[in-house]
């Protein structure tokens, strides 16, 4: 399986890590990754609200030149935001609006061009949640998470119903879930995993950007997870870059360490912490990975026959996922 | 022998007159058509006095034919071809077409409008001319009723049947009648206790030397045609001899096995593997469950058998089918809940005090699981704060878009209840209050004095993830109150979900089987929605209560009755007419390829094996015409639509258009 891979700013800087792992997983997975050639920025988010023709013209000549290539028409991102925005493009272009016809004029004023539909635009989630596969997950798991309690944390990015989410419940995602359990890892309950990282409001308004921050970390905390896994550079930048601060903020002491999931994919496959840059966090994981043990757990009890006097009402089933 | 043909074009006062030259139509018909000797514009031609004018036209001027440009013969057919029988006119020779539907109300140009006008009557006159007399059959009545479904719905129509002395067929797929009714608490608005108005009618039911009750039972086929239906129905088997059963209940009182209950008790209380649904049940006798009964697993135990005093149990019983044959139908089917779980932003299923309003009945109910205490799910703790949430599945594009009428009345229902059990604050979070029928606005008023809190605003989540102090071990809602404009966080104890009304999962497969359609959200289409709503598109087929739509007790009981009244009409009638607008096949040219048996939305057609050849019941056949199109012999043809009367209506439609010059064209 043959991907346009655009990395974006992020995976070239802070997020370094996901980059790492997400090019040393990929090989054995049976993912190919072709770096789009001369790509440039997404656009952000900045961009958008100051000037859309110039921003998507931006985003759309990462398009262009990834069509280019012809026998590749499925592209993928790791960066949520990377992601929608591209996805974004790619809807908008095939609109009838004054945006796609202006956005079509500067490309060609570049020597470019792009069709709406060409490509078909995959978080990296995706791919692996449905090309890899579930199945292929576990066959290559040589070191499964055994004991490892994690938090699926998805960010609000990659649910988003209205630009194709991998029909997603987007109040209930659970691709990562079930990726992470193939891993052998255990998922915690965790509600508030699409809810918001606090995106740049650290920047702006420090209160209501750690107070985003605080809720996520103390929903893990509270779920007694060893780590939150997450999908989005942004996600992660905050809860790990952010949390000590946040800590002095709120005169509290969590420590969460926040991983990407290919990350944990890379560990339960065998390869070296390093090697995926594991260590580059900034609240070490080492405490939590060591946790990681060769047996899995047991088995919780099942439930048991109800005791004499027991008044408490049984729980509705859980629904069955189409 | 040319035929003499009247031509009326009624005004509809300035329905169609209005958009339409209505003087020009009826002028250009009488001038230029051939055959129209006589050619009218009218007022109103529904009116006695129009009537009277084709009247008094077919016995003076002597017509053979008469058209009548009007509303959609949806309306007025039946009233124009009754004019023309009562002139001693075939009625099947006067042809209706529609100036209104199809002209003046959709077209805005007074020129274009009036043209297509003329070419509409043209066409109707150059049909007309071909058409055949054609007489109407009469079939007799089977007195027989078969009700579906024994909920409040069918009881009533079952009842009002029976006492009128007409014998009832009632088949409940459950062991026991009652329907969702039995499992409510109180009814809105005067909170009288469901069991106590509705447990007398269902002995009566069980009683009533007019009915003949099956439970656990369903119907497998029904074949026939009004007032002759024949029902194939399945009576399973309950492994208990209901002739030797005294319903003494003690092989349940033995059985060493408890099963969750999730049919009666919605999963919160537990019942035997030999079980009664609740103890008014009629009938009274008992049924084994196989999937959990020890015996049926094992082999072993058959505690119920050693204590029966009447040897009564009998686990080699079998299901058996029964055949009755009936003269009309009546489904009252009823309805499922909302799966809640399919909103994971509200917990149901993850956050163990969030209840269903279903479950919260069950909980109310003295004869419930906790014998009517208002609990949380740990079955100790009575709640201090409780919220209500709306619309959950319904009013919602993702889900159930319509409303589904019940549930802000049983949410003040609920409110009062909590208020009056626990003293716990009790919050209702409503998208709009619909309080629409008699007493129910008082009731709205009675609860806002009684000190409930209404939040106007979608519930957007219920979470446990706390983010103060005080909501720490709370439910929390988060909404916005769209009165005031901002966003709420309300901590509760306790959450209820009004989940909506869903027509049943098996709605669609019931509807085939009764020749019924249902509509796009699934409930079952009424033959008018306004004018007849108990009445369905297939004769003696009617639907009464939720399966036709969601509506409260009292609306269901009217629509029961209301069922009955017109199966009740037909059966005094003693006979039908039956539309002689039908298919009818040439057994010469019939090939026997069946390729019609299947089409046929009625299943009116059947295959004769031993002629090779298919046949049409007339009496089944609605003239729809999917055979006629699809007989690759041409071997079907459809009264009253014959081709070359269709071909004339064509060629009357396209009167002004140039001669062909090319005859290939049309060859």
């Amino acid at each position: 399986m043959k991907y346009s891979y655009f990395p974006g700013c992020s995976l070239e800087k802070n997020a370094d890590a996901y980059d790492k792992s997400t090019r040393a997983i990929a090989e054995p997975l049976g993912i190919e990754l072709v770096e789009i050639e001369d790509w440039n920025c997404c656009g952000a988010t900045e961009y958008l609200a100051l000037n859309q023709t110039a921003a998507y013209s931006l985003i759309a000549r990462n398009l262009a030149q990834a069509a280019k290539n012809e026998d590749v028409t499925e592209l993928t991102a790791p960066c949520s935001a990377c992601y929608l925005n591209l996805r974004k493009a790619d809807k908008y272009l095939g609109m009838k609006n004054g945006l796609a016809d202006r956005v079509s004029q500067a490309l060609a004023a570049g020597g470019l061009s792009y069709k709406s539909g060409t490509l078909h635009v995959r978080h990296l989630l995706d791919v692996i949640y449905q090309d890899v596969g579930l199945d292929r997950l576990s066959e290559q798991t040589i070191r499964p998470l055994y004991g490892l309690k994690v938090a699926p944390y998805y960010g609000c990015m990659i649910v988003r119903p209205a630009f194709g989410n991998g029909s997603q419940d987007p109040q209930n995602p659970t691709s990562l879930d079930r990726v992470l359990e193939a891993l052998g890892a255990q998922v915690v309950d965790y509600p508030v995993k699409a809810d918001c990282c606090g995106g740049h409001m650290t920047q702006i308004s420090e209160d209501s950007g750690f107070e985003l921050i605080r809720r996520l970390i103390k929903a893990a905390a509270d779920a007694e997870a060893d780590a939150i896994v997450t999908l989005c550079p942004m996600c992660q930048l905050n809860l790990d870059g952010f949390q000590s601060a946040m800590n002095r903020h709120f005169d509290t002491s969590y420590h969460v360490p926040v991983l990407y999931f290919t990350q944990v994919i890379g560990l339960a496959m065998g390869m070296t912490p390093s090697s995926l840059g594991i260590g580059q966090e900034i609240v070490s994981a080492v405490d939590a990975l060591a946790k990681i043990g060769s047996e899995p757990p047991p088995e919780p009890p099942q439930p048991t026959r109800r005791k004499r006097g027991d008044k408490s009402l049984p729980m509705p089933t859980a629904r069955v996922e189409a | 022998m040319s035929e003499r043909v009247g031509v009326y074009i009624c005004h509809c006062g300035s329905n169609i007159a209005g958009i339409v030259d209505v003087e020009e139509v009826a002028r250009w018909a009488g001038e230029t058509l051939e055959d129209v000797v006589v050619s009218r514009e009218y007022k109103f031609m529904c009116s006695s006095l129009g009537q009277e004018l084709i009247e008094e036209d077919i016995k003076e001027q002597g017509l053979t034919r008469v058209v009548v440009g009007a509303c959609s013969p949806h309306l007025h057919e039946k009233t124009f071809r009754r004019a023309c029988a009562n002139a001693g006119l075939n009625p099947y020779l006067c042809q209706m077409t529609s100036l209104r539907e199809q002209v003046s109300w959709v077209i805005e140009d007074r020129a274009a409008a009036t043209e297509k006008a003329k070419a509409m009557i043209s066409a109707a006159v150059e049909r007309v001319k071909l058409h055949e007399p054609l007489e109407a059959e009469h079939v007799p009545v089977n007195p027989t009723t078969l009700v579906v479904g024994g909920g409040i719905a069918g009881i009533q129509a079952a009842l009002e049947l029976a006492d009128a002395g007409y014998p009832v067929v009632m088949v409940e797929r459950e062991p026991s009648i009652g329907g969702h009714m039995a499992q409510f608490d109180k009814t809105f608005p005067t909170l009288d206790c469901a069991a106590c108005i509705l447990t007398p009618k269902m002995s009566d039911v069980g009683m009533h030397p007019n009915i003949t009750l099956l439970t656990y039972s369903e119907v497998e086929e029904v074949t026939g045609f009004v007032g002759n239906f024949h029902a194939r129905i399945r009576k399973k088997a309950r492994f208990v001899n209901e002739e030797l059963c005294t319903g003494c209940g003690i092989c349940i009182e033995k059985c060493p096995k408890n099963v969750l209950d999730e049919g009666f008790e919605v999963g919160l209380g537990f019942r035997k593997a030999i079980y009664r649904p609740f103890p008014q049940a009629i009938p009274k006798f008992p049924v084994v469950d196989t999937v959990n009964c020890t015996y049926f697993e094992t082999g072993k135990c058959l505690a119920c058998e050693k204590f029966c005093p009447t040897e009564a149990i009998d686990m080699e019983q079998k299901d058996e089918i029964l055949s009755y044959d009936v003269g009309n139908v009546i489904l009252a089917t009823g309805y499922d809940l909302f799966d809640s779980r399919k909103l994971p932003q509200y917990g149901y299923g993850r956050l163990p005090n969030v209840f269903t309003n279903l479950e919260f009945e069950r909980l109310c109910n003295a004869a419930g699981p906790t014998e009517g205490s208002i609990v949380l799910r740990d079955g100790v703790t009575t709640p201090k704060s409780v919220a209500i949430i709306h619309c959950v599945g319904s009013r919602d594009q993702n889900n159930n878009p319509y409303c589904s009428a019940i549930c802000c009345m049983s949410a003040l229902k609920f409110g009062h209840l909590v208020m009056e059990k626990t003293g716990a604050e009790v919050y209702s979070f409503y998208i709009d209050m619909r309080p629409l029928s008699k007493g129910y606005e008082e009731f709205y008023d009675r609860l806002m004095q009684e000190g409930m809190h209404f939040v106007r605003g979608r519930v957007a989540e219920v979470t446990d993830i706390a983010r103060t102090p005080e909501e720490e071990g709370k439910l929390v809602i988060q909404a916005e109150d769209t009165l005031v404009g901002k966003q709420r966080r309300v901590p509760v104890d306790m959450v209820i979900l009004m989940a909506g009304l869903e027509p049943r999962a098996d709605a669609d497969e019931v509807g085939i089987k009764f020749g019924i359609s249902c509509g796009a959200a699934g409930w079952f289409t009424e033959r008018h929605p306004k004018l007849d709503p108990v009445a369905t598109m297939t004769d003696g087929i009617f639907i009464a209560g939720v399966c036709q739509g969601p509506k409260d007790i009292p609306d269901t009981v009217a629509q029961g009755a209301a069922a009955s009244a017109r199966v009740q009409g037909m059966i005094s009638k003693g006979s039908v007419e039956i539309e002689p607008v039908v298919a009818t096949i040439d057994a010469e040219r019939c090939s026997g390829c069946r390729i019609c048996n299947e089409l046929c939305p009625y299943n009116a057609i059947e295959f004769l094996a031993d002629e090779g050849v298919s046949y049409i019941n007339t009496a089944l056949c609605k003239g729809c015409g999917t055979c006629v199109a699809a007989c690759p012999a041409k071997a079907i043809s459809g009264a009253h639509f014959r081709d070359d009367q269709i071909f004339a209506e064509i060629e009357g439609l396209l009167f002004d258009a140039l001669p062909a010059a090319d005859d290939a064209v049309l060859a």
